[in-house]
């Protein structure tokens, strides 16, 4: 055949790798270093492994903050170093290094909050995977969205659906299941209103989105405030689902209680996490569904028909949001308060962005957010006079910084939010 | 297979885009359906493939009517078709590419790639395609990418072939690489519709001709048939297909390049240390395969990028930083490459098309005021000029044809005090009338003793217009030669050997 000429990607030795994610390394192993290191506080801290009564116990580690400090700039150091030098010979950082970096320098900042106390790994962990569930079940809704070309932005209102009819319907039928039930259909139905407007009707996909999440606001504060603050007890009072420890891998250490021992929407969501990536790169299913959200015209071609696959994933995504409010009620605090879900979908929109649309990277960043959230409330138990407002721009920092550093190139489905119009 | 389509008629609102249209294309043959833009032929092969349902008339296949609901219907049938627009999803590999709708699984609905490899690897092989089933398919070049729509059409073991002006995007030598593809089909059977505007194309491959203007088959040809003859049955009145222009009367250096480079969007050299001039009084093509860098050049030239090395001077001033508007005050005219992204806005008037370069000063504006009165009698002046087919000024720059778009954005940069031009595939896309005035049109710019660049990926367009042709590769010119160049030497310049 002729010479092969690639449109727009000549020579691979011309390609310059942007040195960004070197610097970013490099400013935080300063930052640790000096601020947490040198100039950090030099009372111990004792990292606690295990809980009283644990069939495999780990001691504590003890040992000065500051300590922590040096030793983990200086790592963090190297791995600025290893990535300047990766960069000059055109190559980009691998992404074990950018994400390794980031969990010690982590551990840092824990120890030198934690200055003089002790850092509880199980506690912190567990509550950030239930924090977690919320996020990863509604980013999980988002990406079956986004990956078939829709703009889900009634996450938010998926949330708040589901935590609504858990909540209520888990009470008055005194079954936690059937409120579980309720929940993924009462946001399924959802999602088929935004579905039904914005494939079949063309409508701003945008627009319809904000107006539901407006929508099920107002109709869930009316009730809240009519019939839910008045007889809580009969309306509004329907428990969590049971503990389930999985026999043997809840004694893994460190991790064992953290993922081990939770309800059953936990449970769900680290089976449907791995089955929506099967489902989306594994399958038929998959690949159309995929083919749509980038490039519809093409898969109309080959004769999948785009409206129709469009409808379903967009609906089936609305299911799995209503499984994330339900966690919010009955998987975790057992009522349903006013606005519930207080801006949840919007950080699982952020989630689905962040993880690059991919059910793994979303799962993972959906954990950050959760453990930025447990940080919050731990620092301000270990250490109350610590700027509480300090803490709390700690999950917006760290949403920017891994945007800007770490994420990279970030993609959208081709297709995203572009309605499809036959001609 | 036989195909036949009869009285098919096919309208949007009140534009009638088939009129009673008839087509027979026999096994094995090539059949070429040859019009100009907008004459109706992709709406036609849209209808056939059921994108498009018919209004009236009947699509026969070997003597059978078949009612096509939608495209899985006709490729059921046994019709294969590959867009002009490639129909491939970018992010997804050659093989997934190639089974998307038709795809081979194994246990709860898994995708089986191996399976698909095969399926590649085995047309692939028998046609001498040389593809990488694993390949993503925005790595590949354009004829690698076409290569694997026919892989995808004869995959589903399409009888009837469509092309729809498959060779807009290839080499003069991937051009010929794709006609004995063509024979090579035809002769294993495969029926092949080959829709095209270029008249040379048909001559060496068709066996028939259909010639279809404004929506209705004006007649059949033989690719005998002289080209000129051709034209004008695709035109409707005689056309002078060759462009008069007189020796050029060289002056002073109007436009200096000097080791030009720029950096794309995926931070690799577009332009890598490109140099030359252009004289005042003189056109200078370049000439190249899409996707080359020359998007890239002319973006630098006139601001629109910024180089990451080297400089543009015009006549003895520095552009090379300057911003867009000061390129525009220095006298750069541009007719972008793309009239509706960037040439005009689709939402605006002609109107107010015709003032959006120059809106902040005369005889546009007066301080902060539009001056309209100035601005419409201007407008009509040029609507008059250029020959611009439109109901008035306030008509939607939209809603008018591409030719008469293309005209608007000539008109504009033409009637303005030029010390350099820039035309950017100044005729794509434009019907063959007006193909003739805007080359006429950029001759005289030449003859009025401005430096003239056009950057074009039509060969014919090239050796029309030009008096020294440069040809880019891979974001260099691999050299600048005389416009009496064969076609030959410079199909081989565009593959890359060097002059």
């Amino acid at each position: 055949m002729s010479t092969v000429v690639t449109p727009g990607l000549f020579s691979q030795a011309d390609v310059t790798v942007s040195k960004r994610t070197s610097y970013l390394l490099g400013f935080f192993a300063l930052l640790v270093f000096f601020a947490f290191g040198i100039f950090g506080k030099a009372e111990p801290v004792a990292f606690q492994w295990s809980k009283e009564g644990d069939a495999i116990h780990l001691p504590d580690f003890i040992v000065g903050s500051n300590v922590v400090g040096i030793v983990v700039g200086s790592l963090l150091a190297a791995a600025s170093v290893v990535s300047f030098l990766l960069a000059r010979r055109r190559r980009a950082t691998p992404m074990w290094i950018t994400v390794g970096t980031g969990l010690t320098a982590v551990v840092a900042l824990l120890a030198w909050i934690a200055a003089g106390d002790t850092i509880p790994f199980a506690f912190i962990l567990g509550n950030a995977v239930v924090l977690a569930v919320p996020l990863a079940l509604g980013a999980m809704g988002g990406i079956m969205s986004e990956r078939v070309g829709v703009v889900n932005i009634a996450i938010e209102g998926q949330l708040l659906t589901g935590a609504f009819l858990a909540a209520v319907v888990g009470t008055l039928s005194g079954n936690l299941y059937v409120g579980l039930a309720a929940a993924m259909v009462g946001a399924a139905l959802l999602s088929m209103v935004l579905a039904a407007f914005a494939i079949v009707y063309l409508v701003d996909q945008i627009i319809v989105g904000v107006v539901l999440n407006v929508l099920v606001l107002g109709i869930t504060n009316f009730f809240y405030s009519q019939v839910l603050s008045n007889d809580g007890m009969h309306t509004n009072f329907p428990g969590t689902f049971d503990i389930m420890p999985i026999p043997g891998l809840s004694s893994i250490p460190i991790l064992g209680h953290a993922l081990f021992e939770s309800r059953i929407t936990t449970y769900l969501a680290y089976l449907i996490i791995p089955a929506l990536w099967f489902v989306l790169f594994k399958t038929r299913l998959g690949l159309r569904a995929r083919s749509v959200g980038e490039h519809p015209l093409a898969a109309d071609t080959v004769g999948i028909n785009v409206g129709r696959t469009r409808f379903w994933w967009v609906t089936i995504g609305g299911l799995v949001a209503g499984l994330g409010g339900a966690a919010l009620t009955i998987g975790a605090v057992g009522a349903f308060g006013r606005n519930m879900s207080g801006g949840q979908g919007f950080i699982a929109l952020a989630v689905v962005i962040l993880g690059r649309w991919h059910p793994f990277s979303a799962a993972a960043a959906a954990l950050l957010f959760g453990f930025s959230i447990v940080l919050r409330i731990w620092a301000n138990q270990v250490s109350p006079d610590f700027p509480t407002d300090f803490i709390t721009i700690v999950p917006y920092v760290v949403t920017l910084i891994a945007v800007i550093g770490f994420v990279g190139r970030v993609r959208a489905p081709a297709a995203d939010g572009q309605p499809y119009i036959k001609g | 297979m036989k195909l036949e389509l009869r009285g098919i008629t096919k309208r949007f609102g009140s534009l009638v885009a088939n009129d009673h249209i008839d087509l027979v294309v026999n096994s094995g043959e090539i059949h070429s359906l040859l019009g100009e833009n907008g004459a109706g032929k992709s709406t036609l092969m849209n209808v056939l493939y059921g994108l498009y349902q018919a209004d009236e008339g009947e699509i026969l296949l070997d003597g059978t009517v078949q009612h096509f609901k939608g495209p899985g219907d006709a490729m059921a049938a046994g019709i294969g078709m590959v867009h002009q627009h490639f129909m491939l999803i970018p992010v997804f590999t050659v093989a997934e590419n190639v089974v998307l709708g038709n795809e081979p699984t194994g246990p709860l609905g898994t995708l089986n790639l191996d399976e698909a490899r095969k399926r590649v690897r085995e047309i692939s092989d028998r046609f001498g395609f040389d593809i990488d089933p694993d390949a993503l398919v925005e790595d590949l070049p354009v004829g690698a990418q076409q290569r694997v729509e026919i892989i995808k059409a004869l995959a589903r073991d399409a009888k009837v072939l469509v092309l729809d002006e498959p060779t807009a995007v290839l080499t003069p030598q991937e051009t010929d690489e794709l006609m004995s593809i063509m024979r090579g089909l035809a002769k294993s059977g495969t029926s092949i519709v080959f829709i095209t505007h270029k008249l040379r194309e048909v001559q060496a491959v068709a066996d028939r001709i259909t010639v279809i203007r404004l929506g209705a088959v004006v007649g059949e040809a033989k690719p005998s048939e002289s080209a000129e003859t051709l034209a004008s049955m695709m035109v409707g009145r005689a056309v002078d297909l060759a462009v008069t222009k007189h020796k050029p009367k060289k002056g002073n250096i109007g436009l200096s390049v000097t080791n030009l480079t720029v950096v794309g969007d995926r931070h690799n050299k577009v332009v890598d240390d490109v140099s030359f001039e252009v004289h005042a009084g003189e056109v200078l093509a370049i000439a190249g395969v899409q996707g080359n860098g020359q998007t890239e050049l002319a973006e630098a030239l006139v601001g629109l990028r910024i180089p990451s090395s080297g400089t543009i001077h015009l006549g003895e001033l520095d552009i090379t930083h300057s911003s867009v508007r000061e390129v525009i005050d220095a006298g750069v005219g541009y007719i972008p490459e793309d009239r509706s992204k960037d040439g005009l806005v689709g939402d605006f008037t002609i109107a107010e098309n015709v003032m959006i370069n120059r809106s902040y000063g005369p005889p546009f504006a007066n301080g902060l005021q539009v001056d309209f009165a100035s601005r419409d009698r201007i407008t009509d002046q040029l609507i008059k000029d250029y020959d611009v087919r439109t109901p008035s000024r306030e008509t939607l720059a939209k809603k008018l044809s591409g030719g008469n778009q293309q005209k608007v954005v000539v008109a504009r940069e033409l009637s303005r005090d030029l010390n350099l031009l820039i035309a950017s595939q100044p005729t794509r896309g434009v019907d063959v009338g007006s193909i003739e005035f805007i080359h006429e049109r950029i001759v005289a710019t030449r003859d009025a003793g401005k430096p003239v660049v056009i950057i074009s990926t039509e060969l014919d367009e090239v050796t029309a217009l030009a008096d020294r042709i440069a040809v880019m590769f891979r974001g260099r010119i691999v050299g600048i030669v005389d416009a009496t160049a064969s076609r030959e030497t410079l199909g081989r310049m565009m593959a890359g050997a060097t002059a």
